[in-house]
């Protein structure tokens, strides 16, 4: 047992930590709130194909279909540094159609996908992949095959497009009901959401457990959320060591200090969670990991947004970012209470 | 990232599970927990056994991803833990083991190993608990022998225990950290009274210890005088990292009990004690992913441990009791009744925020020596 990263893996970590320092740093985040307009955040195509480039998506496909060969560990590792810097975008919908869908894996097409009967990006992706539809008898084909792509059916460049609201011009809606996409006012300014009606049974609150979630789904979004936990503790300490209050850097009250040593904990706890769910692939590794990273992510924005204080309140500091983030990811791979309830279930099984 | 185990260390495991499937039924049976010479002698009995069988010194020789596995295998079989060892095994044979001389080696360790002596620890005083350095029991010079006086409390094994690992203020002028001195002392040595106390859960697992002149020859002191605090952190640093190992693994077990209880009496249908239940176990099984973690860590540091033995410690404890009152919520009423399983474990549990650094003091260790937050109050 040598349950550490290797060498390589801490290669490939820090690679994309330098990668995506250099390439969305605070400066492109806050640029890239400031561009979004009323209608949502503006994906970067040019950034997007350079993750392509740089293996993002095409990280777990096997080097003979032109892939880099790696597994689910270096892939958590990945989007572990893509939750960190809060990267946009619909990251793991396309991190899995590469090798389905044509054009994914280099970054050439943004692929979406519903997941709870919301799409993220659903304007701005050049194909959506889709939930079976609860009533219709359709396999909506969450996995491979259910691929409803808009744009050359013969396998060219996908048509890019975007337009206000509703389904994008060319899709394909066989499985579930495009007239009933309707965009959501996102409570993040970086993810734009549409509802999908008809498409899930699953949407939080629904007694109808719908389809399983895609495992893989749920694994990368806990390693995106550990990446938030991590940064926003670093975020939280930073703060407490720079801001006096009463003649003293308030991260010497214990109030603070204790508020920021839990912060670690639950992230370190959360992590080898994350990381073993990554190595074995188990449901029950992963419905764990999933509870104890959304727990860390959750709760750490929120004390991190505490030790601003005030200042943490604001539109121009950043903690609401990974505040809001971490809500949106909570919402995927269908509700805590299924994991829980899995988890229990696993107990007496 | 490598969670299986080499051919060696599953040959370890096969050949552990092969003797203790032999030797446990050879165990007498467990006394009962007032017996306290009975309980010296079953935990004694139980380290001679380890010792004949060559396991004795898993806790000191073996690698990391060695104990774990003998913890892991010991605790699945349902054996004994350390028991009375525990002193000795986890915190004063490691000690002398690091500090002694060869002749202090030669004298206590073989004991310990050979299940023939019990070690008690005598390091918490009733005005020094938290802030251990603040400690008042004073040894002065007096020829070839210190002369001690004072009182140390929370004292666990003190009743059976033939040595004490002692901390005392040897200069009262110095720093409060440098003034301290480790010794040995002989529980035997007149002047020495023994007090138990009774714990909350109703049982006497610790004591007052009062020490009234005691004479304990300088040649008993580990370390030089006045560099006592230097020693007991080694002492103290030691068994982070498999710490809790079988704890962690019988919290589980008991998490799968729990959730059959639950069924078997209704409460399962219940859906708030179902998702805690499955809270718990993502809870344990993050912590058992932890403890691998940290071995995994501490074997690639040669096996000294890293910094989240107070990560795990403040994690844990808190999980603990979760798991015991969740277990009084399957039990319903039936929690109230003390020959009822795991309501005096329920008890017990509520030690694990205090004992061995709160969690309070544990979040300001995290603060300040992983996170490097100023020291302050």
């Amino acid at each position: 047992m040598r349950f550490q990263l290797t060498d390589d893996q801490r290669a490939l970590r820090d690679g994309v930590r330098q990668l995506l320092a250099r390439r969305f740093d605070g400066a492109a985040l806050r640029a890239a709130v400031a561009a979004a307009g009323p209608g949502g955040a503006v994906l970067d195509r040019a950034l997007w194909r350079e993750l392509g480039a740089a293996g993002f998506f095409a990280l777990r496909l096997p080097e003979e279909a032109g892939g880099v060969g790696l597994g689910l560990p270096e892939a958590a590792l990945v989007f572990e540094e893509a939750g960190r810097a809060l990267l946009p975008g619909p990251l793991i919908a396309t991190h899995l159609a590469a090798g389905v869908v044509p054009g994914a894996a280099t970054g050439e097409v943004v692929v979406a996908a519903v997941d709870g009967g919301l799409v993220e990006w659903w304007a701005q992706a050049d194909v959506v992949r889709g939930e079976p539809a609860e009533g219709t008898g359709l396999d909506g084909g969450v996995r491979e095959g259910g691929v409803r792509e808009r744009g050359a059916p013969d396998g060219g460049a996908p048509e890019r497009g975007v337009r206000e609201g509703g389904a994008p011009e060319g899709f394909v809606s066989e499985g579930f009901v495009s007239e009933g996409v309707v965009p959501v006012r996102s409570v993040d300014p970086l993810t734009p959401l549409h509802r999908v009606s008809g498409a899930s049974g699953r949407s939080s609150g629904s007694a109808s457990p719908g389809p399983a979630p895609n495992p893989v789904a749920v694994l990368l979004t806990a390693a995106e959320q550990l990446g938030t936990a991590a940064r926003v503790c670093e975020l939280a300490v930073q703060h407490a060591r720079t801001r006096e209050q009463f003649g003293q850097p308030i991260g010497a009250f214990q109030a603070v200090k204790h508020l920021c040593a839990d912060m670690l904990v639950r992230t370190e706890v959360a992590r080898p969670a994350v990381y073993a769910a990554a190595v074995t692939a188990g449901p029950a590794d992963i419905a764990a990991a999933r509870l104890l990273a959304d727990e860390a992510a959750l709760r750490n924005t929120r004390d991190c947004l505490q030790v601003h204080g005030g200042m943490g309140f604001t539109w121009e500091s950043e903690v609401h970012l990974h505040l809001k983030r971490a809500w949106v990811r909570a919402q995927r791979g269908g509700g805590v209470t299924e994991s829980e309830e899995a988890l229990a279930a696993e107990l007496v099984d | 990232m490598d969670l299986t185990y080499t051919p060696e260390e599953e040959e370890f495991r096969a050949r552990l599970r092969q003797w203790l499937g032999k030797a446990l039924p050879t165990l007498p049976a467990k006394p009962s927990p007032d017996d306290w010479p009975g309980r010296r002698a079953y935990d004694l009995g139980w380290q001679r056994m380890l010792d004949d069988a060559g396991y004795a010194g898993v806790h000191w020789d073996a690698s990391p991803t060695t104990r774990l596995i003998f913890l892991e295998e010991t605790e699945r079989a349902g054996a004994p833990y350390v028991g009375a060892n525990f002193v000795g095994l986890l915190h004063a044979g490691p000690t002398i083991a690091a500090e002694g001389t060869a002749e202090q080696r030669a004298r206590w360790l073989p004991p310990i190993l050979r299940g023939e002596e019990v070690w008690c620890q005598g390091f918490s005083e009733p005005d020094a608990g938290s802030d251990l350095a603040a400690l008042r029991t004073r040894a002065c010079r007096d020829g070839d022998d210190y002369v001690v006086s004072g009182s140390k409390i929370w004292t666990s094994h003190a009743e059976v225990a033939d040595w004490c690992e002692l901390l005392v203020r040897t200069d009262p002028s110095a720093p409060k950290h440098r003034g301290i001195t480790w010794l040995a002392m002989p529980m035997d040595a007149p002047g020495v009274t023994v007090r138990p106390l009774r714990t909350l859960a109703g049982s006497a697992e610790f004591a007052e210890v009062f020490l009234d002149e005691v004479r304990v020859p300088v040649a008993n002191r580990v370390g030089e005088e006045n560099d006592g605090w230097r020693v007991t952190m080694v002492t103290l640093s030691f068994e982070r990292g498999t710490a809790f190992v079988g704890e962690v693994v019988a919290c589980r077990r008991v998490l799968g009990e729990l959730a059959r209880t639950a069924r078997e009496n209704g409460r399962w249908d219940d859906p708030v004690v179902r998702r805690r239940l499955g809270r718990l176990n993502a809870e344990f099984r993050a912590l058992w992913r932890l403890t691998q973690w940290n071995v995994s860590e501490a074997e690639a540091n040669r096996g000294v441990p890293g910094v989240g033995g107070s990560v795990f410690k403040l994690r844990y404890s808190h999980a603990r009791q979760e798991l015991y009152d969740t277990a009084a919520g399957v039990l319903g009423p039936d929690c109230l009744d003390l020959d009822r399983p795991w309501t005096l474990d329920r008890l017990s549990s509520l030690s694990y925020t205090i004992a061995a650094g709160t969690s309070q003091i544990q979040r300001t260790i995290v603060a300040e020596r992983i996170l490097g937050l100023p020291k302050g109050r």
